[in-house]
């Protein structure tokens, strides 16, 4: 593999966990709000959450680029005040996975949370605990398994994020070219079919390993509970 | 310790208008399903808001709607029992009955896990998953956790109703003691004359979201509305008859005979004796197999809806006992108010008291 192949894997790699993590607490937070909530516009942000499931990859980068560019209010508003810029950087191509993730990871912990009895969660109201230590003690825990299904497929959705990503951060070399750039841009150039198929074998292999990673750890949350 | 109770809650076409204050001991809220018992203890609890109403403990405001107040469940210091227990499933029985104790705030939260497991013979347990469990040693545990929450009442909404009879009779003892030696106000709910009439202090009677009657036990069952009346009499352990296998009762009516039961002399059991089980006569009956007849008092006849039989209520020198009669039997001996007559019993059932 060359050094321009392992950047992108490395890239890859940094961009997805960095998708995940950061969006991880807030899809918790949402799929909770619309698994056990009613407030106004709850439809409207279930429509908002399931919108770049819906919408072309393409579009969801455009606005995406029109929103946090460098010369946009909040672009410029981010840029300055808190020194967070997203354009045609690694941190914009993570901001393009998370949110291109994060329907699939809210679907999933949602229907976890939903399977948790909530009769459970009003027993545990009753013993004295607030919401919050309701959420954390009983919740949390039988809806594990859910979050991390929802962790892995929004990883997963990450290493192969294309269409959002290049039309919002392009795809330069070291800073920007993931996986699945590097990928289209080999097969652009004679030649490059070697380096495209290694690529291809360490995208499979990855997104196995995240795969068989998930089910080690569904098992043994779930040997856990047998055993206690 | 006193329960004040007065709501209003509608949810179409259900109308639950209840009103009653609880004395100490163990409350049983009593009536049909349907008759708003859950939604009540619900409201006690912090799980339902009521539309209209004060709920108050000791004088300690729960809720009133006319001021705001309205404290969450996980301030009330509350107690819940539920009739299907709610373990928690990735808990052991230990940490489900501590699991109040990470919350609780007061001082009293010492290490009182050791009285309350050996109250409630759940010792070889605790390691268990709540899955492993059965019926009645997973309510059992369910009981022990509300317990150790030190709450200030406890509810118990039909816990044994998903029981069978013995996992039942099993239990039944603990929740005695817990009446008697926790010292911890119970608000019971049962559609189960038995139950009531063996656990109760107070009875208060739900119909169609109404309290009909509220009062001691031994006053109030009589009267409660079910197909299954009865009366309840208090009654001491004369002596045993023991060529004959029977133990005497001594009670405010007059002596009872009864299969021999294990309780000592001088012990206070609690007798009930189904409407059904009670035939009346004009005159002592004589040469008939029933040991037990008393004499007594017609107070009240009332006919069921649909004209087949009636209840009469009696007074056996202040003892209350009802029979079952048909209509036809009523006109046959011409029973009316305050007339004479012997109250012949087929069959008593006994709870230790």
């Amino acid at each position: 593999m060359t050094p321009e192949e392992w950047a992108a894997v490395r890239l890859s790699l940094l961009v997805a966990t960095t998708a995940t993590a950061a969006s991880l607490p807030f899809g918790v937070a949402v799929a909770w709000l619309l698994a056990r909530r009613q407030f106004w516009g709850k439809s409207l942000i279930d429509t908002l959450v399931h919108l770049p499931l819906i919408m072309p990859p393409v579009v969801t980068g455009y606005l995406l680029l029109l929103t946090f560019g460098r010369r946009t209010p909040i672009g410029a508003f981010l840029a300055d005040e808190f020194g967070i810029v997203f354009s045609f950087r690694w941190t914009g191509a993570a901001l393009a996975c998370a949110i291109m993730g994060f329907p699939l990871m809210v679907r999933a912990i949602r229907l976890s949370i939903e399977a948790v009895d909530a009769r459970l969660e009003a027993a545990a109201g009753t013993l004295g605990a607030n919401p919050l230590q309701v959420f954390a003690t009983i919740t949390l825990p039988l809806c594990l398994p859910g979050v991390i299904a929802g962790a892995i497929l929004c990883f997963a959705k990450s290493m192969g994020e294309f269409g959002a990503t290049i039309t919002f951060v392009s795809s330069i070399p070291g800073e920007t070219q993931t996986l699945p750039s590097l990928i289209y841009a080999l097969t652009q150039v004679p030649g490059g079919d070697a380096g495209a198929l290694r690529l291809t074998l360490v995208s499979i292999a990855i997104s196995m390993l995240a795969l068989l990673g998930s089910e080690v750890r569904a098992r043994r949350i779930g040997g856990r509970r047998a055993a206690t | 310790m006193s329960l004040e109770v007065d709501v209003d809650h509608v949810r179409d076409p259900f109308r639950l208008a209840a009103r009653f204050t609880s004395a100490p001991g163990l409350t049983a809220l009593f009536g049909r399903s349907g008759s708003g018992k859950t939604t009540l203890v619900d409201i006690v609890g912090g799980l339902i808001r009521p539309d209209r109403g004060r709920v108050a403990i000791d004088g300690h405001v729960l809720v009133d709607t006319e001021h705001g107040v309205f404290v969450p469940k996980h301030r009330r210091r509350i107690g819940y029992v539920f009739q299907d227990s709610r373990l928690f499933p990735h808990l052991s029985v230990r940490k489900n009955l501590l699991y109040g104790r990470r919350f609780a705030t007061s001082s009293g939260a010492a290490d009182d896990l050791p009285s309350v497991v050996e109250l409630l013979g759940i010792g070889a347990l605790l390691d268990r998953p709540p899955g492993s469990l059965s019926g009645g040693e997973t309510q059992r545990v369910a009981i022990g956790r509300a317990l150790l929450a030190h709450p200030r009442l406890l509810l118990m909404d039909e816990p044994l109703a998903s029981l069978d009879e013995a996992r039942r009779a099993e239990i039944l003892p603990y929740i005695e003691r817990l009446r008697d030696e926790a010292g911890v106000p119970i608000v019971y709910v049962s559609h189960s004359v038995a139950e009531v009439a063996r656990l109760a202090t107070t009875v208060v009677v739900l119909s169609e979201g109404k309290v009909t009657a509220v009062g001691p036990v031994l006053d109030i069952l009589p009267l409660a509305d079910t197909d299954d009346g009865g009366g309840v009499l208090d009654a001491t352990v004369a002596r045993h008859d023991e060529p004959f296998h029977l133990t005497v009762l001594a009670s405010a009516a007059g002596e009872l005979q009864v299969p021999r039961l294990t309780a000592a002399v001088g012990t206070h059991v609690r007798a009930y004796i189904r409407a059904r089980d009670v035939m009346l006569s004009l005159r002592p009956p004589e040469d008939i197999s029933a040991l037990n007849v008393l004499p007594g008092r017609v107070v009240t006849i009332v006919a069921s809806p649909n004209g087949a039989h009636a209840d009469v209520r009696l007074d056996c020198n202040g003892a209350t006992l009802m029979a079952r009669l048909t209509v036809k039997s009523v006109q046959r001996l011409d029973l009316a108010p305050d007339r004479p007559v012997f109250a012949v019993i087929k069959s008593v059932s006994f709870e230790r008291n």
